[in-house]
């Protein structure tokens, strides 16, 4: 059986296509990378385009890590640059799609994810990719830890940006944003439309093309391999 | 060509109260961490501090948050130090925050002799709160006004005496960025070698931005 995270971050990770420029935000999108296909080009906003996967005991460099501090490789092509150069990538609409996490995100498109009541964190460079990358994947949890929705009418945390998301990849579903609100495009095996809504708090749209999400263990090795 | 190599106690005295510091680094990497225990040891108070974020407690940055040196502290974020986030909720540290990248760009406007940049980033946030918001042909921006200091802390790969800079990997970070933007640059370098020996073309700081450099010891 999968865990929820590997469902989630797997199915993220067929969105792309070698050529694709993508940024993984820190935490569970992360864990995409383990996913992406060959060709796919990670950006990390310290200042590096093309970067691979953990180095092998002794080769770490404090030089080349990520945005989370993580030790990283470079793959061929790779290009390091200034924060100023890497935020003009963010914002210019050089990045195919960022993947962040969520607080809450609503039917508007709307993204809570960088603060809470009685917490001082900081945005870091998240209001920028929700505001540059063509495509803005939210990959959550469906739920908070205690059972509450997360998909919300509005969110009531500080935005991270206004109408931004395009989809919302959770371990029950694959949510578009339209015009028109919430569109289930897939939804996970044995969950009902009505098991779902009751998760959700937006109201959701089930289409009749709506396909059936693949969250086999296999699905996401065949990811990997 | 001018010689910018100074002692670190050359250096110490150059600190002062009530200074304006701009730190490059990220994360703790690509950080002047001598530069820093530098200005720790000078004791100087009331310091605002901008730089990407606040480091890890009472690592890199966050010595300075340790230290209580600094009072005020413009970053983007305070994710890995929560001494730096305790500090802020009590009041006992200002933090104001800013999106990374229109942090970047307001540090660039302000060694670049621009009066600010438009961005939409922040539009629909908490940031129309601390920022002007103007319409243009039809779309909103947030005005990201100029960043300046009093000193800039640089780290580089390799320096030469007159303060051409070389950074490596994801070390380069804000340091170009601080590096332009501040009356007084001082650099630590992990290598510092003899004019004329960086090739022109790959120059990634040019020396006329750069003021001191901390010598090697016995330099």
């Amino acid at each position: 059986m999968a865990t929820s995270r590997e469902i989630i971050t797997s199915r993220v990770a067929r969105f792309f296509k070698p050529g694709d420029v993508v940024n993984l935000g820190i935490g569970m999108p992360e864990l995409v990378g383990n996913y992406i296909a060959d060709g796919v080009l990670l950006h990390t906003e310290n200042g590096l385009l093309g970067y691979g996967p953990r180095p092998g005991p002794g080769q770490e460099s404090d030089d080349f890590v990520g945005a989370g501090k993580q030790y990283v490789t470079v793959v061929k092509g790779a290009a390091c640059f200034d924060s100023a150069t890497s935020f003009a990538i963010v914002r210019g609409g050089h990045l195919a799609a960022t993947v962040l996490g969520a607080l809450q995100v609503d039917e508007k498109g709307n993204l809570a994810n960088w603060t809470m009541p009685g917490k001082l964190v900081g945005m870091g460079g998240a209001m920028d990719l929700v505001t540059g990358a063509r495509k803005v994947i939210v990959c959550s949890e469906h739920t908070t830890k205690d059972g509450s929705p997360k998909i919300l009418k509005n969110c009531n945390l500080p935005l991270t940006g206004a109408g931004v998301v395009d989809v919302i990849v959770t371990e029950l579903c694959i949510l578009d944003v339209t015009e028109d609100g919430l569109v289930v495009r897939e939804i996970a095996p044995g969950i009902t439309p009505q098991d779902l809504q009751a998760k959700t708090e937006a109201t959701l749209t089930f289409p009749d093309d709506m396909a059936i999400m693949d969250v086999s263990p296999q699905a996401a090795a065949q990811c990997a391999g | 060509m001018v010689n910018k190599l100074f002692r670190r106690d050359e250096i110490i005295k150059k600190f002062a109260d009530g200074q304006r510091i701009m730190i490059g680094g990220f994360a703790t990497k690509g950080v002047p961490d001598t530069l820093i225990d530098a200005l720790v040891e000078s004791g100087v108070k009331n310091l605002t501090v901008i730089s990407n974020d606040s480091g890890d407690p009472d690592v890199g940055q966050g010595k300075l948050v340790r230290s209580r040196q600094a009072v005020k502290y413009v970053c983007s974020h305070v994710g890995m130090n929560p001494e730096a986030g305790a500090l802020g909720i009590s009041g006992e540290m200002d933090v104001e925050l800013c999106p990374q990248g229109t942090l970047a760009e307001r540090i660039r406007c302000g060694g670049a002799g621009l009066g600010g940049v438009l961005t939409k980033t922040g539009v629909g946030t908490v940031m129309e709160k601390s920022a002007r918001k103007l319409e243009l042909d039809g779309e909103s921006y947030l005005l990201a006004t100029p960043l300046r200091a009093d000193i800039a802390l640089v780290k580089a790969k390799k320096a030469d005496t007159f303060g051409n800079l070389l950074y490596h990997g994801t070390s380069r970070n804000f340091n170009p960025l601080v590096a332009m933007a501040a009356d007084l640059v001082i650099v630590e370098a992990e290598e510092i070698v003899p004019v004329g020996t960086i090739d022109p073309d790959y120059v990634m700081t040019p020396g006329v931005f750069v003021h001191m450099i901390l010598a090697k010891d016995g330099e």
